[in-house]
């Protein structure tokens, strides 16, 4: 076994991702086979091979800078779960002492 | 009116132009069909009525003036992973739900500045993680020649409503196969172009290094139509390709005589169904018949392709689908705390399998494992463009199937995601080279089920792809829309 319910556990974590019990069995044990065939890369010898990120490599395009019109603000904040004003609304991020 | 099926989109075009029908008939027939036949399908998720009425009396009014173009007043089914103004975009996903986006993507304005018509938004796995559509949040697709089995994925709506009848066209999305898998399980035509030939800006992103879009059509004239309109450089992607685009229009009709087909060994071997083999044989003595010239070759790293892109892809959708966190769009569900209400919201709001590959991308990417996998994955991934590289030397296109078996029953490979991601087997590679590749109906196994062909080109020769892709449905003319789907009291 490669991966435990700890690693799963702490993966979904640093993932923002709460999760049922059953879910952390089912994702221990799929993933531990899933990293078994990937397993299957360490068979290739890649010494001196450089990485490659993106398959056609494409120059950084320049552009001029300029001043463009952004959303509106009513259209930004259409979709926002919870809004305060113009603001997107969210919980307490620091803890403020009473 | 529903001989209107088997033309291609020149064809009802031309109709339109002598104002033999309008787009307001034709998008009503289109309309009528899908809520004929698609409660049996499910291939729409939903179906945009009021827009799509508007559209074809626009498209009505512009031909009355005089305008033409290639596309207008042609309806079409769109994938629900584009952004479109004021359109419910959900990408099939809770956690979406009730999404309406402020702007439209590149391609839905390039469909819109030729007057398209907006059918409706097409299912699809969410968040286009999957190779069956059982993923969607919403509603399980169904195969058109089948109803008990799976369209392919993740673009099984919109495979399924081009294999019905239930749009003129559809929009796809491949990152692994999403686009060619679907359209070769359901006997559509479906072209992934290269990598960064069409702009993605305001596509929801999934793997960011391998996502393209393309179209999947009912014959490869209309896939050429559709090229044309959808190609091309937009400074809003920054991996867009700054090339200009041929007419794709202009390669249908020339011989392949003399044309090199590439047929690599490691695509006729592993677990394939004894029909699709057959069936791939009797297409390869077609564009033999025709003057190509088949060459033996092989792309050694083959086998390492599935395992390479399942570490690639998790990986850049962890980092992608970081954005879904309760705060701009979407769902949200209450926490004690802002982590507490991230974790929450992304428990409630992603499926099974978007939450397995968060996790194992998550895991990839993490501290101690990175250079084992992700850096590991990029070097093998080298590896496999490279394999590419050597056969194109010898080679001007390759011909592989699409899949190594036809469409799989509903709910026989969800409890084993590995087995489910071993069906890619034969897309998957392609999108590592960046490549471009098309899928085209090549025949039916002995249950009268499609069977896909895959023509793989170079980078940006498209043209090419399509060129032989016309010359081999010309000769072999695959039937297109199941019977079952035809009305027999019309014309």
């Amino acid at each position: 076994m490669k991966i435990t319910k700890e690693v799963v556990e702490y993966v979904a974590h640093l993932g923002r991702l709460d999760l049922e019990s059953h879910e952390v069995d089912l994702y221990t044990e799929q993933l531990d086979r899933i990293l078994q065939y990937m397993d299957k890369l360490n068979t290739l010898d890649t010494e001196g091979i450089d990485p490659t990120s993106h398959a056609i490599p494409v120059e950084c395009m320049l552009r001029e800078d300029f001043v463009k019109d952004s959303f509106d603000i009513e259209a930004s904040l259409r979709n926002a779960p919870e809004r305060k004003g113009n603001f997107f609304k969210v919980p307490p991020i620091i803890e403020v002492e009473k | 009116m529903e001989n209107i099926l088997d033309m291609t989109i020149q064809e009802t075009r031309n109709l339109l132009r002598k104002r033999e029908i309008t787009a307001t008939e034709l998008t009503s027939m289109y309309l009528d069909r899908i809520q004929r036949y698609d409660k049996d399908i499910l291939a729409y998720l939903r179906v945009t009525e009021e827009d799509a009425h508007k559209m074809a009396h626009d498209a009505d009014m512009r031909m009355e003036r005089g305008e033409d173009g290639p596309l207008l007043g042609i309806p079409f089914g769109i994938k629900d992973i584009f952004c479109t103004k004021g359109i419910e975009t959900t990408c099939a996903s809770q956690i979406l739900k009730g999404f309406i986006p402020p702007y439209d993507a590149s391609i839905i304005k390039k469909l819109k500045d030729e007057n398209f018509v907006h059918l409706g938004r097409l299912n699809m796995d969410e968040f286009a993680m999957g190779s069956s559509t059982e993923n969607s949040s919403f509603q399980i697709t169904k195969n058109p020649w089948d109803l008990t089995r799976i369209p392919g994925g993740s673009s099984g709506g919109s495979a399924a409503a081009v294999a019905a009848g239930l749009c003129a066209a559809a929009l796809g999305t491949d990152t692994g196969g999403s686009i060619r898998q679907p359209a070769g399980l359901c006997g559509v035509v479906g072209m992934k172009p290269t990598y960064g030939r069409v702009s993605r800006y305001g596509l929801i992103a999934f793997a960011s290094s391998l996502d393209q879009i393309g179209p999947l059509t009912r014959n490869v004239t209309d896939c050429a139509i559709v090229m044309n309109a959808i190609s091309g450089y937009d400074p809003m992607d920054s991996t867009s390709i700054p090339q200009p685009i041929p007419d794709y229009t202009e390669c249908l009709g020339k011989d392949i005589k003399g044309l090199k087909i590439g047929i690599p060994k490691e695509y006729f071997i592993t677990g394939m169904d004894p029909d699709v083999r057959k069936i791939m044989e009797e297409s390869l003595s077609v564009l033999e018949k025709q003057g190509a010239i088949l060459i033996d070759i092989s792309l050694p790293h083959t086998e390492y392709a599935v395992a390479t892109y399942y570490i690639i892809c998790t990986a850049e959708a962890s980092s992608n689908l970081a954005r879904y966190d309760g705060v701009k769009y979407g769902l949200r569900t209450e926490g004690k705390d802002i982590i507490d209400m991230y974790k929450k919201t992304r428990l409630k709001g992603f499926g099974k399998e978007v939450k397995r590959r968060i996790i194992l991308g998550t895991y990839v990417l993490s501290s101690g494992y990175y250079d084992a996998y992700y850096r590991k994955a990029g070097k093998v991934r080298t590896l496999i463009r490279g394999d590419f590289d050597e056969a194109f030397k010898r080679c001007d296109i390759l011909v592989t199937p699409v899949s190594p078996t036809t469409a799989f029953k509903v709910g026989e490979k969800m409890e084993d995601p590995l087995t489910m991601y071993l069906s890619d087997i034969f897309t998957i590679p392609i999108n590592l080279a960046g490549l471009p590749a098309m899928s085209l109906p090549c025949g039916f196994d002995a249950s009268g089920l499609p069977v896909g062909l895959q023509i793989i080109g170079k980078p940006l020769d498209e043209a090419l792809m399509i060129q032989a892709a016309f010359v081999f449905e010309s000769v072999k003319n695959v039937k297109k829309i199941p019977d079952v789907f035809r009305s027999k009291s019309s014309m």
